[in-house]
């Protein structure tokens, strides 16, 4: 209620850039019919004041519904801060002493609503002509159909023409002239948005005439085939994203495990680390530049890395390296280090999730179709996720520390007697590993909550990829990744999230039988995985 | 220059228990069986002798983890799989207890109906299929230890013999605990939903909550344990647990000696499942709930400590952990809740750092010093 | 089937009816009759009337495109101990990973006996067949005694019910107290296999592997790291076995060769480069080239 009334105080701001409608002002007629009387009468009131849209009425109506209009006898007065105006002229007027408050109940509530956003309609702001279309959808009162064919007429950008235009048929459908309801049911075909299914479905359970109805499925069958694309592409696209997050979770993994041997169970929280870095620059940004908080994301990109890397750094140097050779004590003792990383992070930031909120530049989305919309947000994690994988092929195969990296795992004691620093090698090819959970767990904060419990969700399924995707090579863990991100996606519009997250465990599993190694395997003389 | 023959001395086969190992035995008996109960029952309240129904709880819950933490040694300790997921046996023991007892609380729920409460809750008519057999204490015992079997035995049939080892097998464990809590969670699976169940009243119609039944339950499990702890002595004594232990050095050369593992691994792994099942249903009546958090991975993890900081391989040390590790929780969650999960954490580190034989192994060393 | 084999089958017909009539069927070993004449081999034992234990033919693998064995022929007789040498990555372990099935070979057949084709069988099950293969590097099972890695290599029946129940028999302890007496550790009985030096646990291996009293053994590199003493003593053990069992030895070490050897092949990218005793093959001009040549 509250953001309405501020986006109708906008509105009234530029009120003076209001071409459309009659210029009929507002009388005092219609401002008592308005105000006093019977709910019913108040009603129809309305209904005949709401279809000729212009400024006076329009705030006239607002402030009935901010239970600012006041009644001092004959008069009619709108009340704001002690101050009284009459809603006909606008001006000032003294405030009587024997004002009674206009009552409105729920059902008076309702219409007044809806009626702003009828005439809300007609606001030159693109945002609000949205908000008040998504509003009047559902409600298929006839006697605002002229209104809204004015709207549709009116209207200019297309995706709003055309949501002004399922509005129309929908009131239409309803009609008692069945010409009209054929005419709707045609209209509807060829709807792209998905709550015209459950119009045309609503439709046709009460519809006698058999016409309509055969035209009615028709227009059903259209849409549906429509949509059943629009959620194709929709489970292709959710499963892309969630590949890529996957990716950029398993990818510090791969680097870890796969090249270095370690099984690092506290990775998630290297990857909550980088999250809760994200959640500190923002506040930094909102405290100190908040003119350039759009921008907090780029700053929160090399702090969640460095905080993560240093984090494994220090892992490393403390821990890991005095288990090399000895995986499963590997695993148990970075076990107890998660829940230590866990139980910090909550000392520190509370148990609760905190908030982290997304630039502008990454709100909202791409609409392709009626069901399919691209959210910015995922869109830009999956280009990130991309600029990261290529980062890291270029790191590892291009430059000097990754073929220290690359020649320590396979060969230690050799590359020692080449004087490469193995001792320091490790530690760096760690922290890359753990910088690159700080860029994911970044990544993470931007597309879901963030709190202490961040990194426990997407251990698991990360470790899937590692061991789906083969140890030794960067593509497995590509492949695995995307692989498991849009076979999840698509099990689960058949059976729901958890069983399909079941069924991927459980394939898996299947899949190791067949090829224990994982997708991509070093073939050869090793008789132990 | 050959020795005769007849003149090489094999070693005789050793005891079961040493002497003092056989005298422990007996006390570790006498305690449970007689002391216990006359601490509890007999000693009044405000006495210092007294064993408050609080502490036989807790101690009965020890147990019970005492016994999931032998299996754990039996399959790590001795045969090298570390299973990260084991606590989902665990809950599927509890799982089948509690289901007979949801069964027993009869007409005396909230809703008063032949049904448990959340499936009224849920608006179901009638019982789901695998509830058939709840009402039967003598099926619940039997499916105590059928189902963990039954499930150990597909999952470990086909992971062993794909020849997953080592830490991919640890985390496919971790996955296969975690796919079971996600299952459990879920309202329609029937099982009570993340509440899980809770509430119970009898069993065997006789009312739970009194002090001798818990008394009972505190001897039964106790007596399971010391069972087990036989059982377990006598595997690793037999040819059997020395092929466990090839296993766990040189799988490969076992092989080539002619010895298939999958049988091995899998029997072993069977027995610990069933161990833990057990376990887990003596756990239910005594803590009164069973929810999917037991089979979380966390869980199953917070096994492998107990035996690792008792002393892998040895059966007493994974005993001994489990209990040191379990009384610090109960004291540290109480006096310094925030510091618990520092401690556990740090225990884990040191002791797979600096004690990488557990405490046992550590008394050992002391012990050998003291004789030098 | 073609005319002329017909008629080739036609004329066989009527000699055969001709010798049943005379009495002249020919049922001695190579003879035609021989074959449906043959003494029933129990299951799982070596068919050796051959003369022949191993039989690998065009044994070709390779792995991921490097061709490690490149149609090897060799054939042990039973009884023989047979030195392999080669350069290194000759493919001689990969070809001891083939026999004992490690390792599926892309073609060939690999037959041990006359009759039992080992690729259809798993390592395991070639293990029970008799074949038994000593290691590079040392792998006796460390955390136990001599005593038990002995008892684990007994040959019984090694089912998860039979081992939990196990008692060892008098027989059994004799044959232990003999093997400990042939492989000269029955001084360190109770030691842990960890505890014994390089060269105690390679005879012990050695122990372990006659414990299962195979009639084939494969033995890889079996005195690198011993001492010259440890050597020579190993080089008495095989000749002992040798005749009851058949050896198959991988070495490097010359001299050693010479000590044991009658019969040496010489392995080379993959296959076979020359046999013969050491001295014919330490002048074969091939093999001078490959040692020191290249």
């Amino acid at each position: 209620m509250l953001k309405r009334s501020v986006m109708v105080r906008a509105l009234l701001a530029s009120a003076l850039f209001w071409g459309v409608g009659s210029l009929h002002a507002l009388t005092l007629e219609d401002a008592k019919a308005l105000a006093v009387g019977s709910s019913e009468s108040r009603l129809q009131a309305l209904a005949k004041v709401s279809s000729d849209p212009n400024e006076a009425t329009l705030a006239f109506i607002q402030a009935l519904a901010d239970d600012e209009v006041k009644i001092a006898g004959e008069q009619v007065l709108v009340v704001k801060d002690d101050k009284a105006i009459d809603p006909v002229t606008g001006n000032a007027v003294p405030l009587p002493d024997n004002v009674e408050d206009v009552i409105n109940n729920n059902l008076m509530r309702g219409e007044l609503d809806n009626a702003l956003a009828a005439l809300q309609l007609f606001s030159p702001k693109e945002a609000l002509r949205k908000a008040a279309i998504k509003t009047l959808t559902g409600d298929n009162d006839e006697a605002r159909l002229p209104l809204i064919e004015k709207a549709w007429a009116a209207e200019t950008v297309p995706q709003l023409k055309s949501q002004l235009g399922l509005l129309r048929a929908a009131i239409l459908l309803s009609s008692s002239d069945k010409s009209k309801r054929l005419q709707a049911a045609a209209l509807l075909a060829d709807s792209g948005d998905p709550s015209t299914k459950t119009v045309l479905l609503e439709r046709l359970a009460k519809e006698s005439d058999p016409e309509v109805k055969t035209a009615l499925a028709a227009s059903l069958r259209k849409v549906e085939a429509a949509l059943a694309w629009g959620d194709k592409l929709a489970a292709v696209f959710s499963g892309i994203s969630l590949g890529s997050i996957l990716l950029l979770v398993a990818l510090g993994l791969a680097i870890t495990y796969g090249l270095m041997g370690v099984i690092n169970m506290a990775h998630g929280e290297l990857m909550m680390i980088g999250a809760y870095a994200t959640y500190v620059v923002q506040g930094v940004f909102q405290t100190y530049l908040p003119n350039a908080f759009d921008w907090y994301l780029l700053a929160a990109l090399p702090v969640a890395f460095l905080a993560s890397a240093l984090m494994g750094a220090a892992l490393e140097r403390g821990v890991i390296r005095f288990l090399y050779g000895r995986p499963l004590e590997t695993l148990l003792a970075t076990w107890g280090i998660s829940l230590m990383l866990q139980q910090m992070v909550r000392s520190l930031f509370g148990a609760q999730n905190v908030g982290v909120e997304n630039p502008v530049w990454m709100s909202g989305g791409v609409q392709l179709m009626g069901n399919l919309s691209l959210p910015y947000n995922r869109l830009v994690i999956i280009g990130f996720a991309i600029a990261v994988l290529l980062g890291v092929a270029w790191l590892i195969s291009r430059t000097r520390l990754g073929l220290f990296v690359r020649g320590v795992t396979q060969n230690r004691p050799i590359a020692a007697c080449m004087g490469v620093n193995t001792a320091r090698v490790d530690t760096y090819a760690f922290a890359l590993g753990s910088g690159i959970a700080g860029l994911a767990g970044c990544a993470l904060s931007q597309v879901g909550n963030v709190g202490p419990d961040l990194g426990q969700g997407y251990i698991v399924d990360s470790f899937m990829v590692v061991v789906l995707g083969g140890v030794g090579q960067l593509a497995g863990t590509v492949y695995a990744a995307m692989g498991l991100g849009i076979l999840n996606k698509f099990l689960e519009g058949w059976t729901g999230a958890v069983l399909a997250k079941i069924a991927v465990l459980v394939l898996i599993i299947i899949f190791i039988q067949k090829r224990p190694q994982g997708i991509f395997a070093m073939k050869g003389r090793s008789a132990e995985a | 220059m050959n020795a005769p023959i007849k003149s090489v001395v094999l070693p005789a086969k050793g005891p079961l228990l040493s002497r003092s190992g056989w005298s422990a035995f007996m006390v570790a008996l006498i305690v449970i069986c007689a002391v216990a109960p006359v601490l509890n029952l007999w000693v009044p309240e405000g006495s210092a002798w007294h064993m408050s129904t609080y502490a036989v709880a807790l101690m009965g819950k020890i147990m019970c983890y005492a016994i999931c933490a032998l299996a754990m040694d039996l399959i790590w300790g001795y045969t090298g799989i570390l299973s990260l997921g084991h606590g989902v046996f665990f809950a599927i023991g509890g799982y089948v207890m509690g289901m007979y007892l949801m069964r027993q609380i009869g007409l005396d729920g909230n809703y008063k109906s032949d049904l448990p409460d959340f499936m009224v809750f849920l608006d179901w008519k009638t019982l789901p299929w695998h509830w058939t057999f709840s009402g039967s204490f003598v099926a619940t015992l039997i499916l105590i230890v059928l189902v963990p079997a039954v499930v150990a035995f597909v999952f470990g049939y086909f992971a062993f013999r794909s020849r997953i080892k080592g830490v991919y097998f640890s985390i496919i464990t971790q996955a296969l605990t975690f796919a079971a809590m996600l299952l459990f969670f879920r309202n329609e699976t029937g099982f009570g939903g993340n509440n899980g169940f809770t509430d119970f009243k009898r069993i065997l119609d006789m009312p739970l909550a009194t002090p001798i039944m818990r008394m009972l339950l505190f001897v039964i499990t106790g007596l399971t344990l010391l069972g087990f702890f036989i059982f377990s002595k006598w595997l690793v004594h037999s040819k059997f647990g020395r092929v466990l232990q090839a296993i766990r050095d040189a799988e490969t050369r076992v092989m080539f000696s002619g010895y298939n593992p999958l049988g091995y691994k899998l029997t072993i792994w069977v027995i610990s499942a069933i161990m833990c099942g057990i376990a887990g249903a003596l756990y239910v009546p005594q803590v009164g709930i069973i929810n999917p958090g037991e089979m979380s991975p966390a869980n199953s993890i917070e096994i492998a400590i107990w035996a690792a900081v008792g002393g892998r391989a040895t059966l007493i040390g994974p005993i001994i952990g489990a209990f040191i590790v379990n009384g610090a929780k109960s004291w540290l969650t109480v006096a310094y809740p925030e510091f618990w999960l520092y401690f556990l954490g740090t225990l884990f580190i040191a002791v797979t750092l600096f004690l990488p034989n557990g405490v046992v192994g550590l008394v050992k060393k002391l012990w050998k010093g003291k004789a030098a | 089937m073609t005319p002329e084999l017909l008629e080739q089958g036609a004329r066989r017909v009527e000699q055969r009816m001709a010798a049943l009539v005379n009495n002249k069927t020919n049922t001695e070993s190579g003879g035609r009759n021989a074959s449906t004449g043959r003494i029933a081999m129990p299951e799982g034992e070596v068919d050796t009337t051959h003369g022949r234990i191993l039989y690998l033919e065009d044994v070709s693998v390779s792995f991921d495109g490097f061709k490690a064995i490149n149609k090897l022929s060799l054939d042990i007789a039973p009884g023989e101990l047979r030195c392999i040498i080669g350069p290194n990555g000759a493919g001689k372990t990969t070809m001891m990973d083939i026999i004992t099935g490690k390792t599926r070979p892309d073609e060939g057949t690999v037959f041990f006996g006359s009759t039992i084709d080992l690729l259809r069988y798993k390592e395991a099950e070639i293990a029970q067949l008799g074949i038994g293969r000593k290691f590079q590097k040392p792998t006796v099972f460390e955390q136990l005694t001599v005593f038990e890695n002995l008892e684990l290599a007994l040959k019984t029946n090694k089912g998860v019910k039979a081992s939990m129940f196990f008692k060892l028999d008098s027989k059994q302890s004799d044959r232990l107290a003999e093997i400990l007496v042939t492989i000269h550790l029955a001084e360190s009985v109770g030691r842990l296999a960890g505890n014994l030096s390089h060269g105690q646990k390679q005879w012990l291996e050695i122990g372990m592997l006659l414990m299962q009293d195979p009639k084939l053994l494969l033995l890889d590199e079996p005195v690198a790291g011993m001492t010259d003493e440890e050597t020579a003593r190993t080089a008495e053990l095989f000749l002992t076995l040798k005749g009851k069992h058949s050896l198959l030895v991988v070495e490097h070490d010359m001299s050693f060769i010479r000590t044991i050897s009658d019969i040496v092949t010489v392995l080379c990218d993959g296959s076979v480069l020359a046999q013969g005793t050491l001295d014919q093959v330490q002048a074969d001009e091939r093999v001078i080239e490959v040692y020191l040549g290249r």
